[in-house]
């Protein structure tokens, strides 16, 4: 009764898009760790993975995710030079004003915007992707449990569904997603992007590169974080030696 | 020397001149530097000046945040976010304040436990004991609160379930809890009047917590034998002995916050929460912070909405009266032996119900609950009541400075105090 109602839960959460609880729901695997190097203790984020990511990002996600948190300037913490980042901001149209007539007007981006949204609200958003709503990708990995290795191995975890397996009308089989049936259909096929550096285009590659740059774009200040975490706690590992050396002479009398 | 002005001895004349007219020196002087302390402290007796510490940390690290935050339904999450990229060192200044909440429950947790270890509420410590439940009830709220205003799922939905709790009561029950929302469903003007809330409660915990230190400055502190000084060998002054001792506790508990703050700032959230709130998606499992845990377990080991509402109430409102519960004359467990056996037990029972209240409310987990609330009150309301009566407790020692020097020893005390003032 109650793996039913949860099952029809996720179902529910899956034709929403993404469930935000459905995780928790009986039907999740857990995802296998894929090894990224930002989820070590230590770990930075690489560049070169994180720019492919972008590109990934850019020519297949955002025409139906919005990253409304980034804004184009952001990229230059991933290496892009100020030019590139001008010419990545310029190819798209944002609309902006009111102008002195008070008409809105349409302009080409700026690094100071915002990523642009494909969808202008939630509702077009639904109505486009057969009332399903592509969850904003900003936070995305903050906002999974593991959710790195959780997004890679969704964008990775599509296969045929097993026999017998009841699939709702226009839904897709996923290993990973909870109840494993998922309005978003295979995202990512092998070629579908041509790397600069000449990486194959293989899903995992794709996959792993996207996680990297939607990993970045959740936590941007990982790699400043851990840095000051490691002086700080060094300087305070040395200064809890002295205060005890202190607090032992205060107290060598007093025993 | 004009008569009205305090007879200050403090040696530099500036700082004389003000002594003399309002003697802020001479009594931060009385209360923390010569004040008299048991001398034999353990480490458990840091934790009071560590919350302290963490009081002041998140009511700073909070105003910054209050100077970037937008309480509004359609930019709260935004702004919070905002706070993280676009902000100089926002990252450090939310996830210093988010952890700090974490930080202050495992601090204060620490620091009850110890009152009723050593017996710290019994007489004449009462009023002490019952303005630090005032302190726990309104960190509670406050934390709540707090909890609401990223305006992410399990705020939103943590909101709407703990308000719904209190229409349970019955004819007032709707009417609190459309006061709480300011309307008929948890929207804006509930996240505007907790902000607010939020923002005023923590000025009200600086208040109780100033009346906790008064009333601990009168009684004097206890101990972990808890036998009273009975005289100046029996204690040290505050200065130097235990600044240096909470120093050191200190940045022990410091580099336990950074290792939160710097390597796993959200391993104590929800994920959920990083979702933006929408009133239409109902996570599977609602769960509140992990200092809630507890409570929420007892609300859920009830069957009956207004029962578990009055348990869980009452598993807090128990401790103002745990100094007329316990009529045992004997403080320090140490020297209770059943008592003793009795409260580790009581503290299992709090361990197992933080983790039944994580899980989902189904089986076993509601039994075990059952079981744990049961034992919680049971502790309180009939093993306590009956060992004061019964129980045979071990001799107490003659003295601290005899438990602590050895019976051969000297009063140090002369030596050890150069502060004192004969």
């Amino acid at each position: 009764m109650l793996r039913t109602s949860l099952k029809a839960l996720a179902i529910v959460g899956g034709l929403l898009g993404a469930s935000p609880g459905a995780q928790a729901a009986g039907e999740s695997v857990a995802p296998p760790n894929a090894g990224f190097s930002f989820n070590s203790t230590f770990g930075t984020f690489d560049r070169a993975s994180a720019q492919r990511g972008f590109q990934v990002y850019q020519q297949v996600c955002a025409s139906c995710h919005a990253a409304h948190l980034l804004s184009y300037r952001n990229l230059q913490a991933l290496g892009l030079t100020e030019a590139q980042v001008a010419a990545i901001a310029s190819q798209v149209q944002i609309q902006d004003g009111p102008n002195d007539e008070g008409q809105m007007f349409e302009r080409p981006g700026r690094p100071s915007d915002r990523f642009r949204s494909p969808f202008p609200n939630q509702q077009a958003a639904r109505a486009a992707n057969n009332g399903a709503y592509p969850p904003d990708l900003s936070v995305i990995v903050k906002a999974r449990p593991d959710g790195a290795n959780y997004l890679y191995g969704l964008l990775t975890g599509y296969e045929d569904p097993p026999a017998g397996f009841a699939m709702g009308e226009g839904m897709n089989y996923n290993r990973y997603f909870p109840g494993h049936q998922i309005a978003m259909a295979r995202p990512l096929n092998p070629d579908q992007v041509e790397f600069a550096d000449n990486t194959p285009a293989t899903v995992e590659n794709m996959a792993r590169d996207v996680t990297t740059f939607l990993a970045w774009a959740a936590e941007p200040e990982l790699e400043e974080r851990r840095a000051m975490g490691i002086k700080i706690i060094g300087f305070l590992v040395i200064l809890a030696g002295l205060a005890y050396a202190v607090k032992r002479k205060v107290w060598a009398n007093a025993h | 020397m004009a008569s009205g002005l305090h007879n200050s001895d403090v040696p530099n004349p500036v700082l004389r001149w003000i002594d003399q007219r309002m003697p802020v020196i001479t009594m931060m002087q009385k209360e923390y530097g010569s004040f008299p302390t048991p001398r034999n402290f353990n480490y458990f007796w840091n934790f009071g000046a560590l919350a302290m510490v963490n009081l002041m940390i998140m009511i700073a690290t909070g105003i910054f945040l209050a100077m970037h935050y937008t309480p509004h339904t359609s930019m709260a999450f935004d702004s919070v976010e905002r706070i993280m990229r676009d902000v100089n060192f926002g990252w450090l200044m939310r996830y210093v304040h988010a952890n700090g909440a974490s930080m202050f429950f495992i601090v204060v947790y620490i620091h009850i436990w110890r009152g009723m270890y050593y017996g710290s509420y019994k007489a004449p410590r009462e009023l002490l004991w019952m303005l630090g439940v005032v302190i726990f009830l309104l960190m509670m709220a406050t934390a709540f609160m707090g909890y609401v205003l990223p305006w992410g799922q399990m705020s939103f939905w943590g909101a709407t379930v703990i308000t719904n709790l209190f229409s349970a009561f019955p004819l007032v029950g709707d009417w609190i809890v459309t006061l709480l929302w300011g309307g008929f469903s948890v929207d804006n003007p509930t996240l505007n009047r907790f902000f607010a809330l939020h923002y005023l409660l923590p000025f009200v915990i600086v208040g109780v917590v100033f009346l906790h230190v008064v009333a601990l400055h009168i009684t004097g502190s206890n101990n972990p034998l808890g036998i009273e000084p009975k005289g100046p060998q029996d204690t040290l002054p505050f200065h130097p002995y235990y600044t240096a001792k909470d120093s050191f506790g200190l940045v022990i508990y410091f580099i336990v916050f950074a290792v939160l703050v710097f390597f796993a700032p959200n391993y104590l959230g929800h994920p959920d929460n990083y979702i933006p709130a929408d009133p239409l998606v109902t996570p599977a499992h609602i769960v509140p912070e992990w200092y809630f845990l507890p409570f929420y377990a007892i609300l859920r080991a009830v069957p009956d909405k207004l029962g578990g509402v009055l348990l869980m109430f009452g598993s807090i409102l128990v401790w103002f009266v745990l100094p007329w519960l316990d009529r045992s004359p004997v403080r320090s467990m140490r020297f209770r032996p059943i008592a003793r056996i009795c409260f580790l037990l009581w503290t299992v029972s709090f361990a197992v119900l933080l983790w039944c209240g994580g899980k989902p409310a189904e089986e076993p987990y509601v039994t075990i609950s059952r079981f744990a609330t049961a034992y919680y009150f049971g502790y309180f309301l009939v093993i306590l009541p009956l060992l004061s009566r019964i129980e045979k407790p071990l001799p107490l020692p003659e003295s601290i400075a005899r438990a602590v020097l050895g019976a051969g020893a000297l009063p140090a005390g002369a030596a050890a105090k150069p502060m004192e003032k004969a």
